[in-house]
């Protein structure tokens, strides 16, 4: 089990060595690894069959409860099956489309790593290890839909499919932590195991809304459907593999694991069939608007999903046996399908239906295929389509005004895709030979081997259909539904039964619109064209919008104007000094001591100090301001000096006088401007910041000395100066001995900052007169 | 004391704020070193104040007699004159060599890391 889920991934790794070494065959080389998975998988088919469940399980992170636990039931069994045996054929395939692409290692690897990332997400049983195989399929389609990536429709397409699928997979998360709060496990098979307990919660409804957001953007329903037929920029292989069993798939199976914990609401059966209706009939009706093949297809697997959708809003037992039934049948014809226009386009140069005709003499083989598939799609005997097409419309036969309205839905949808389904795999065979941009020849046999393989297992699982019936059937709509369920498929047609005419009606529709398809096709074109807007437009819209709010946030943080950064740190350095200070109620705390204890020394020192500061401030020349910067130098000095630190006042007073020295020195080779630059407005601004900020600091210290001191630290540096480090100036025994790391690193900040003076200086002479900015020099 | 020197602190970083806020280099660098000043005297002051007894122990004793001046404050604050000057060395410099290069000193027009009229982000994919 273990290998199941780790062999793709290792494979991914490999491909491109393998690709390297064995060239040509590479193709056939890696199509190995997910027909081994088949094959493997295929083992689990009996105990699945006789048990119901093979649970797998390993230690994930066991200090949080997580386990990497697996679920092999009758549901994961189908889709595992489908998912690795369509890959094993889609990587053969690949090989020879992509045949002498530079990249082809690289795109192979992305596509055994998504084949890995859609098993786990089927087979996984925790929650959040389905979560991360979630996300590990929309990254990966990322890769394979932007394989293309110097094309802008390609990026374009990626980058829609990975926004929309991200949305629904954020929504995802919430959904299964909601659903843990509620459930009190992170194992599905628990959840099932609590029965209503969820649907009961009073957190149904937005754990509802959160599953179905996540399952309608994966599955692509309306009106998240846009980003499907964009993702077709993807090469061929991709495509058939995304739209048949992986991706899209996902979202139909997450609402299928969900039903025996979140379905058989009213409310779900409403939603459901309610978006799978409309997702139907637009994307039927929009699969006949276009002309181009591969578009074609895409807008019916739109059709389909809604299809499936619709079925198991339904619920009963016909339902959902129609609707396994049909994911199989459909994810074989539609495989099969991609494949032929995928070959029909590389030996023919177009997949416009306008231009292909009677192809059926120069590629008989691809002809066949193309058939087989696509009587399976309309839903002919005998096919398993045709089993599934009768399974749903008894799953939609009842009085009810819900099912009736979803009888209708599904004879029409299953009309138009019958008429689909002639158009794309028929049509471009008959008739006779037209002119094509290449000279058309048969595909070459790995890309036959896929269509023909799938196309004539559609016929082959209806020819077998009541072992088809017990083996995938019976244990898949037991699993989603919770209870055993009888299959009673068996190879007869009963006439009597009206079914039967139901399905005659939507053949007879098919026909009809078959007939006039130039007409549909225009009055659908100018319908499309009268409305003028789509959803795709509208993500474009909204795409672009965050781009401009994007940079217009970004010129407004990030202006350039360095006063301005200034006026923000300072607002804030205010702010954060005066709201704790007033809020928690410190001014009452400030005691003023008695003004008449300073003597007149004193005074005239802070005198000094105030009077630099201002001349400073308002000096009229350059020299006079630095000269008034000294003065209120030699003040701190002096207070220093006064206050019991006779070694600060030294410093202070050697520091001044060579900043002052200095300062005037550099100022006599400058040519400034001897005015403040600043206008009225802003000097209001920066005298009213500057004075909110001294003030905070002023009240903060006035806080400050109104408290008590805790000297602790400064009597020990007192009593043990002499007695343990032998020095009688504590200042300096604390500055070399018991903090002698900080001075250490004092003393590398000097030297790193007389290191870039003196590299500063010397640039000077290389850099010339005139200054160029060069790329990456700022 | 102690009231009137929380003033003069308080003072000082107004000071120094006003003149770091204006766009002219030079005044800004002035605003550096009062700012500094000012933040010293915050931490002198924080560390109370004492008329006499300097942090050192006479000859031959081995505790300072009598009350003394808090030495901790005045360890730190002797880090930050040192690495204060070394800071506006290197900013002086740094200061000196944009006006070279650039030729002039309001930091308005130093645009060159991130122009006025930088491209707008592109809406394509």
């Amino acid at each position: 089990m273990a290998l199941v889920a780790i062999a793709p991934f290792l494979a991914a790794a490999l491909a491109p060595l393998v690709q390297r070494w064995a060239g040509g065959l590479a193709g056939w080389v890696l199509a190995l690894v997910p027909a081994a998975v088949f094959v493997l998988l295929l083992g689990f088919v009996e105990p699945v069959v006789a048990n119901g469940a093979v649970p797998v399980r390993f230690a994930w992170v066991p200090e949080h409860g997580l386990d990497l636990s697996f679920w092999v039931d009758g549901l994961s069994l189908t889709f595992a099956l489908t998912i690795s045996g369509i890959g094993a054929l889609i990587v053969l395939y690949a090989g020879s489309y992509l045949k002498g692409h530079v990249h082809l290692g690289r795109f192979q690897a992305f596509l055994l790593a998504f084949m890995g990332s859609m098993l786990g997400l089927v087979l996984a049983d925790n929650m959040v290890a389905l979560f991360v195989f979630w996300e590990l399929t929309a990254v990966t389609s990322f890769l394979l839909i932007g394989f293309d990536h110097w094309r802008q429709a390609a990026r374009r397409g990626a980058i829609q499919a990975i926004v929309i699928t991200n949305i629904g997979g954020m929504a995802l998360l919430v959904g299964i932590i909601v659903l843990h709060q509620v459930g009190g496990a992170w194992d599905l098979s628990a959840m099932r195991a609590g029965g209503s307990l969820v649907r009961e919660s009073g957190f149904y409804g937005p754990i509802l809304l959160c599953i179905l957001l996540a399952a309608f953007t994966k599955s692509a329903q309306v009106p998240f459907h846009f980003w499907l037929p964009n993702a077709m920029e993807a090469p061929t292989p991709v495509s058939a593999f995304l739209h048949s069993a992986t991706m899209v798939q996902a979202g139909v199976y997450l609402l299928a694991r969900m039903t025996p914990i979140l379905g058989g609401t009213e409310i779900w059966s409403i939603v459901l069939v309610g978006f799978g209706g409309a997702t139907l009939l637009w994307g039927a009706l929009a699969a006949l608007r276009q002309t181009d093949l591969k578009q074609m297809l895409a807008q019916t697997t739109l059709a389909s999903l809604g299809l499936l959708v619709l079925l198991i809003g339904l619920g009963t037992e016909a339902a959902i046996a129609g609707m396994v039934l049909y994911f199989v049948a459909h994810a074989l014809y539609k495989a099969a399908l991609f494949m032929v226009v995928g070959a029909l386009d590389h030996e023919t140069g177009t997949r416009d239906l306008t231009r292909l005709s009677g192809m059926a003499d120069r590629m008989p083989v691809t002809f066949i295929a193309a058939a087989l598939a696509g009587f399976a799609m309309i839903g002919l005997p005998p096919t398993l389509g045709f089993f599934a097409k009768e399974e749903m419309l008894l799953g939609a036969f009842a009085p009810q005004w819900l099912q009736t309205l979803a009888l209708v839905v599904l004879i029409l949808g299953n009309a138009l895709l019958a008429t689909v389904a002639a158009i794309v795999a028929i049509k471009p065979f008959l008739g006779i030979v037209g002119p094509t941009p290449k000279s058309a020849h048969e595909a070459p046999l790995p890309m036959l081997v896929g269509p023909v393989v799938l196309g004539a297992l559609g016929i082959v699982a209806a020819l077998v259909i009541d072992q088809f019936g017990t083996l995938v059937l019976e244990p898949a709509a037991s699993a989603l539904l919770g209870h055993h369920v009888e299959s009673h498929l068996a190879w007869a047609i009963d006439w009597r039964s009206p079914i039967i005419w139901l399905s005659a009606l939507s053949w007879t529709l098919a026909a009809l619109v078959y007939w006039q398809i130039d007409k549909v096709r225009t009055m659908l074109i100018r319908m499309h064209r009268a409305v003028n807007w789509t959803a795709d437009n509208a993500f474009d819209a909204v795409m672009f919008a965050l781009i401009r709010f994007a940079g217009t946030t970004t010129r407004l943080l990030h202006h350039g104007r360095l006063e301005f950064y200034l006026v923000v740190v300072f607002a804030m350095v205010a702010l954060a000094l005066l709201v704790p200070t007033i809020g928690m109620g410190g001014l009452s705390a400030i005691t003023i001591q008695d003004w008449t204890s300073i003597g007149l020394h004193e005074w005239v020192v802070l005198l000094l100090a105030a009077t630099g500061l201002v001349a400073v401030l308002g000096a009229q020349s350059r020299l006079v301001a630095i000269l008034a910067l000294g003065v209120q130098g030699v003040a701190v000095a002096l207070i220093f000096l006064l206050f019991g630190a006779p070694d600060l006042g030294f410093t202070q007073f050697m520091v001044e006088v060579l900043s002052v020295i200095i300062l005037t020195l550099v100022m006599t080779r400058l040519r400034l401007d001897e005015r403040d630059p600043r206008p009225m407005e802003d000097w209001i601004r920066d005298g009213l910041l500057a004075l909110l900020c001294g003030g905070a600091v002023s009240l903060l210290l006035l806080l400050v000395v109104s408290g008590t001191l805790d000297t602790s630290l400064s009597d020990f540096f007192a009593a043990t100066s002499v007695p343990i480090a032998h020095g009688s100036n504590i200042v300096n025994v604390i500055l070399v001995d018991y903090r002698g790391l900080d001075t250490l690193g004092e003393i590398a900040v000097v030297m790193t900052a007389a290191l870039a003076v003196v590299a500063l200086l010397r640039t000077r002479r290389r850099a010339g007169e005139t200054f160029v900015p060069k790329d990456g020099e700022a | 004391m102690d009231s009137a020197l929380a003033l003069l602190a308080g003072l000082f970083v107004a000071a120094g704020i006003y003149l770091l806020l204006s766009r002219a280099l030079i005044r800004m660098l002035m605003g550096v070193l009062v700012l500094g000043n000012g933040t010293n005297l915050l931490i002198f002051t924080a560390g109370r104040l004492a008329r006499d007894g300097v942090p050192i122990v006479p000859p031959g004793l081995e505790q300072a007699v009598g009350p003394i001046a808090n030495p901790l404050p005045q360890a730190l604050i002797l880090t930050a004159i040192v690495i204060g000057f070394a800071l506006f060395s290197f900013l002086l410099v740094l200061v000196y060599r944009a006006y070279q290069v650039l030729d002039c000193d309001d930091t308005d027009a130093m645009r060159l890391a991130e122009p006025v009229d930088a491209p707008k982000p592109p809406l394509s994919y």
